[in-house]
């Protein structure tokens, strides 16, 4: 952030590629793009090193002024998120689960119902919806905000005053997002499968409580759940790393704030479903 | 990075030899060049030039919020910028107050003025509060100590700013425009009180205080114990004291010494 150090995630070189001409060929087209990805994967890359340092550097640190921004931070993507993601989980209960179950039940293959739940609704489903309405609420609100704090001077008045702006503004982002995440996506999958079983039992599929509740019980193991907290967590990490790399790393000027948002957005989700193919893999492994 | 040097007061607070600064939105863009600048402990200096002349980058490079683009610039006798947290209390003998304040809106008044202390000597808001009330009363804020930065007016907003920047007590201030957009009541607030900073006041241990402010209109700062110096067309003109400022042929010198409106025409000797 300090000129005349340009770190790699100064996004100068983005800025002069994005204001080229248009490219007259398809191959310009494509070696174009190819060139931004690379140089916004590099930056975001050096960004998340960069934070992690700090996280890792200043831990305890500053605790009087660091931990009631955590504290800001996990409320606004965690518990003031919940009474919305109580509705979502109920929804994605009727959905999926209410919908599932009676089809089913009519195909003589409710025995499959506790693999089909844990597959769909606490590996993928609950956390990528989880994320991604995340992003919608709460990270689009950290661009604008970082954008904006940029744009009016306000990271050099940390700076003067010796404050990392990475420790105060980044670091309380991360934790609130990664544990806000984590914790709606557990409130989404619990009340979505008791949800979806009410909605079952409202249509008179033959399955008793128990029976559904031990197949879940049977199909989850204790990877699924080391495994879903690092999804989630990561999830989470990644949402306020790219959010607040769009707001903080170039000084923005206050009409920038909007297409700096928008492309948040996309690379957060693009970022999200990469991670989560990767951890496809890895459960299809362990 | 060379070793710090401890404080020694026979050392300039900040020296400058050939460094040239480049614009804070485009590095590249070259504001002032060849700057050759001594300041010592306890001086006050003006650093005055036409609106647009780069004097607030040149401040922010003072201030260490960019490096220079060539040159040597020595801070207490260390390199400056500094970077490193390990030397994080050097860095801290700085004070920087912006033009308008650079307050955190959402934030009251008196959590921003005691932020630095919270986040660098590490106390609960409530004991931050407590001692900063001395500085608010200071400055006249403790009415508004809990009003949010948008409530109040920018002349309170800079006062705002100037305390935060003294909260930490710094050894060198460096003001950007701080009589920019006030009426003559509160100008003259600013220049008696950095008057007092500079001679040594109590909120600070009765230490002088260095200053060095920049402007855009030369005639509230006259008086014998400044010194003078003006940024135009990318030089750094050292001028001394306010005689030889009046005695400048420099045009650009001329027209920050005789240009209309003036803010406050009869306060010679301030």
């Amino acid at each position: 952030m300090l000129k005349g150090n340009p770190g790699a995630f100064d996004l100068s070189v983005t800025r002069f590629l994005r204001r080229l001409p248009a490219p007259r060929s398809f191959a310009q087209r494509v070696g174009r793009r190819l060139f931004l990805f690379l140089i916004t994967a590099q930056g975001l890359g050096a960004f998340a090193m960069i934070t992690l340092g700090v996280i890792l550097k200043k831990f305890g640190t500053s605790r009087e002024a660091i931990l009631p921004l955590m504290r800001r931070e996990i409320t606004r993507a965690g518990v003031r998120l919940l009474p919305m993601f109580v509705f979502v989980g109920a929804a994605l209960g009727l959905l999926v689960i209410g919908q599932t179950v009676s089809w089913l039940t009519r195909v003589g293959a409710i025995g499959y119902l506790g693999s089909i739940m844990v597959i769909v609704v606490v590996r993928e489903l609950g956390p990528l919806l989880t994320a991604f309405l995340v992003l919608a609420r709460v990270g689009t609100a950290n661009v604008v905000e970082l954008g904006t704090t940029r744009a009016l001077g306000e990271v050099e008045a940390l700076e003067a005053m010796g404050i990392d702006p990475i420790h105060y503004l980044v670091v309380p982002r991360v934790v609130g997002l990664a544990l806000g995440v984590f914790s709606l996506t557990v409130y989404v999958i619990l009340v979505a499968l008791f949800s979806g079983y009410l909605w079952a039992f409202i249509q008179d599929v033959p399955l008793l409580p128990g029976d559904y509740f031990q197949q879940l019980a049977r199909s989850l193991n204790y990877m699924d759940f080391v495994l879903l907290a690092i999804k989630t967590c990561a999830f989470g990490g990644i949402i306020a790393i790219v959010t607040c790399y769009h707001g903080l790393s170039q000084p923005l000027r206050l009409e920038e704030v909007s297409h700096a948002t928008v492309r948040a957005v996309a690379q957060s989700v693009v970022a999200c479903l990469l991670l989560d193919a990767l951890f496809i893999v890895i459960y299809l492994v362990v | 990075m060379n070793e710090p040097n401890p404080t020694n007061s026979n050392l300039p607070a900040i020296d400058m030899v050939g460094v040239a600064a480049g614009a804070m939105r485009n590095f590249s863009f070259t504001v002032v060049s060849d700057v050759n600048w001594t300041v010592r402990s306890g001086e006050f200096w003006v650093l005055a030039g036409p609106q647009r002349s780069g004097k607030t980058d040149f401040l922010m490079m003072t201030g260490g919020l960019m490096a220079p683009k060539r040159g040597s610039y020595r801070f207490f006798g260390n390199e400056m910028p500094i970077f490193d947290d390990s030397r994080l209390a050097e860095r801290l003998k700085l004070g920087f107050v912006f033009d308008g304040g650079q307050l955190f809106n959402q934030m009251t008044i008196a959590e921003n003025v005691s932020l630095p202390l919270r986040y660098h000597s590490n106390l609960s808001r409530e004991k931050a509060q407590e001692q900063i009330q001395a500085l608010l009363e200071a400055v006249e804020l403790a009415p508004l100590a809990h009003n949010t930065p948008a409530t109040v007016g920018r002349s309170f907003q800079k006062r705002a700013g100037l305390a935060r920047a003294l909260t930490l007590q710094p050894e060198v201030l460096l003001l950007d425009n701080p009589l920019s957009g006030l009426d003559a009541r509160h100008t003259l607030w600013w220049v008696g009180f950095l008057r007092q900073l500079s001679r040594g006041h109590e909120l600070l241990g009765g230490k002088p205080l260095t200053i060095a402010a920049t402007a855009d209109d030369l005639r509230p700062w006259r008086g014998s114990q400044r010194r003078f110096a003006c940024l135009s067309n990318e030089r750094f003109l050292v001028l001394g004291n306010w005689s030889e400022v009046e005695r400048c042929p420099e045009p650009a010198v001329q027209d920050l010494l005789h240009q209309p409106p003036p803010v406050i025409d009869r306060q010679e000797g301030i």
